[in-house]
């Protein structure tokens, strides 16, 4: 497939967003947040978290073609993953900012409105995993592997965030935090890991054969039907090489996940003074999600492209 | 019900692009408006199309085979393009099962398209919509038109005739007869779409030729001196094919 930017901006912006919400909620459910200047603390991450996916959501609007129309994409909900991810992000950024609010405000209810808010969360993270892992005859993306990594890597940026905050903010909180970031951060590699060795395996079910319906060993295709090219030829291929892919998934895996544990295993024990590994930490694993985003679009192979050999 | 559908014969086709041309330039000229040509005349010219006619070469040389092979939408009866959208644009008709997108409600988000196993769909460039076969829905109702000539362009174009068009659930039409006795098959029956249009596939051409058709018994250029033999009852010419 075409990595798409739009796209590829949405689901690491929001998941980040995500992840960052659920670790400030979980920290409030430490009991954290009871006095003014952390229940401060918790609205500014909130409002950081909504901040990321608004952003994630303007992004979004770049991937339409009618962007004017926007709003009809919520009519399907019943059948299309797609419609309720539409529905569920903006239910999360309200629901998260309500939560934000009531601590900022001092006002009581915060823990009803973020267990909402945490329901819309995980919500949101298999409504964009399912986007992907739906699609059944797209092998690389069908699998249980997209949603583990869509969550995890999520939890994994979104801690690591919080964990920067944190040392900025709130530096009690990081003995909770770096740990947790850090366990994210592994359990992403593992999941991530498992699905390239997955995806390296896999035998594709359509063939040239079942394409067309001849079934003989030897079919070459001679003509695509016209010389220049169509959507089918832009839109399903990255027109990379081989070889930058390759290299492409060793720089993601040092980026999100071996850089940014060390440095968060740096980080650990060290306190505030540990506030600019940690902001690193989020910097270097955020491009690294770029990255690897990039990466899991470009590795998806369409079965149309059985019927444009010569671009394939 | 209904389920308006192509029948394609690889054994006919003969790789003209006529349905292809036919198939732009009524759908080019329709109500829906028209299928964008980007820098028609340049060196990488782009633009819309509903129906492409690709070749395959099947085999070895010099025993190959070359296939054309013409593809547009198949009308899934289990559409996987149709779920996924989250306008409702794409639809499938509850009449004639034929698959629409609706170009007033498309966002162009371009999902549809990934769900496609075919890439049957293209998004316009210039109105940037979803776009895809109608089979001519636009003229295959039309009262205007006589009887015979109610059906997609692109059957009308195809000058051998490899386009069969009709409905592939009454087991009478010409469409399904063509499916039951010439073994048509659909394309990618892995994943379960159970495309409407249907292909039929290459067949064996034998010329029959046999010794008496070569050498005539009442030839009166044969010089040989040898009488003329009598037929022995009727000869093939009398069984002419």
């Amino acid at each position: 497939m075409q990595p798409a930017f739009s796209v590829i901006f949405l689901t690491t912006l929001i998941g980040a967003g995500q992840g960052l919400f659920l670790a400030l909620f979980v920290a409030e459910l430490g009991g954290f947040g009871g006095v003014a200047g952390e229940a401060r603390f918790l609205a500014l991450g909130a409002l950081v978290s909504v901040l990321l996916c608004g952003a994630g959501l303007v992004a979004s609007f770049f991937h339409l073609g009618r962007p004017e129309r926007a709003w009809r994409a919520a009519a399907m909900w019943r059948t299309s993953w797609l419609s309720r991810e539409v529905i569920v992000l903006p239910l999360f950024m309200a629901l998260a900012a309500l939560w934000g609010g009531l601590h900022g405000l001092g006002l009581p209810g915060t823990r009803g409105a973020g267990a909402l808010a945490v329901l819309a969360a995980l919500g949101l993270f298999v409504c964009t995993a399912m986007i992907y892992a739906s699609i059944r005859f797209i092998q690389e993306w069908a699998s249980g592997f997209t949603l583990a990594n869509y969550l995890l890597l999520g939890l994994a940026s979104g801690a690591t965030l919080a964990s920067a905050l944190a040392a900025f903010g709130a530096p009690p909180l990081l003995p909770a935090l770096v740990p947790a970031a850090l366990l994210f951060t592994l359990a992403g590699a593992a999941s991530r890991a498992g699905s390239l060795l997955r995806n390296a395996r896999i035998k594709p079910r359509s063939t040239v054969q079942t394409a067309i319906g001849i079934k003989h060993p030897r079919i070459v295709q001679r003509a695509q039907g016209f010389l220049g090219g169509s959507f089918n030829t832009r839109e399903f291929f990255h027109g990379r090489r081989p070889a930058l892919l390759r290299q492409l998934k060793w720089w993601f895996l040092l980026l999100a996940f071996a850089l940014p544990a060390v440095l968060l295993a740096l980080a650990w024990g060290q306190g505030a003074a540990a506030a600019a590994w940690l902001a690193a930490a989020f910097g270097v694993q955020y491009l690294g999600l770029l990255l690897e985003r990039w990466f899991f679009f470009a590795q998806a192979r369409h079965p149309q492209n059985l019927y444009y050999q010569e671009v394939a | 019900v209904t389920q308006l559908a192509l029948v394609i014969d690889l054994n006919v086709c003969v790789g003209c692009h006529a349905c292809v041309t036919s198939c732009k330039q009524w759908n080019t000229s329709g109500a829906a408006g028209p299928l964008v040509d980007e820098n028609p005349y340049g060196a990488d010219p782009t633009g819309t199309f509903f129906n492409r006619v690709q070749t395959f070469e099947v085999g070895e040389f010099p025993h190959t085979q070359t296939v054309h092979f013409p593809k547009s939408c198949l009308h899934c009866e289990e559409p996987p393009c149709v779920p996924v959208c989250p306008t409702g644009a794409s639809y499938k008709r509850k009449q004639d099962g034929i698959v629409l997108v609706d170009y007033d409600k498309c966002i162009g988000c371009k999902y549809c398209s990934w769900a496609c196993p075919y890439g049957a769909r293209e998004l316009d460039e210039q109105r940037q919509v979803m776009t895809k076969c109608t089979l001519c829905v636009d003229r295959i109702y039309d009262q205007s038109l006589p009887p015979e000539r109610r059906k997609p362009a692109c059957v009308l174009a195809c000058p051998p005739g490899a386009r069969i068009f009709g409905d592939v659930h009454d087991p009478e039409s010409e469409a399904s007869r063509a499916i039951a006795e010439r073994g048509g098959y659909p394309l990618m029956p892995e994943w379960g779409t159970s495309p409407s249009n249907h292909y039929l596939p290459r067949r064996r051409t034998e010329i029959a030729v046999h010794p008496e058709d070569l050498l005539r018994v009442d030839n009166p250029l044969q010089l040989d001196g040898a009488q003329p033999e009598l037929p022995h009852g009727p000869g093939r010419e009398d069984f002419a094919t």
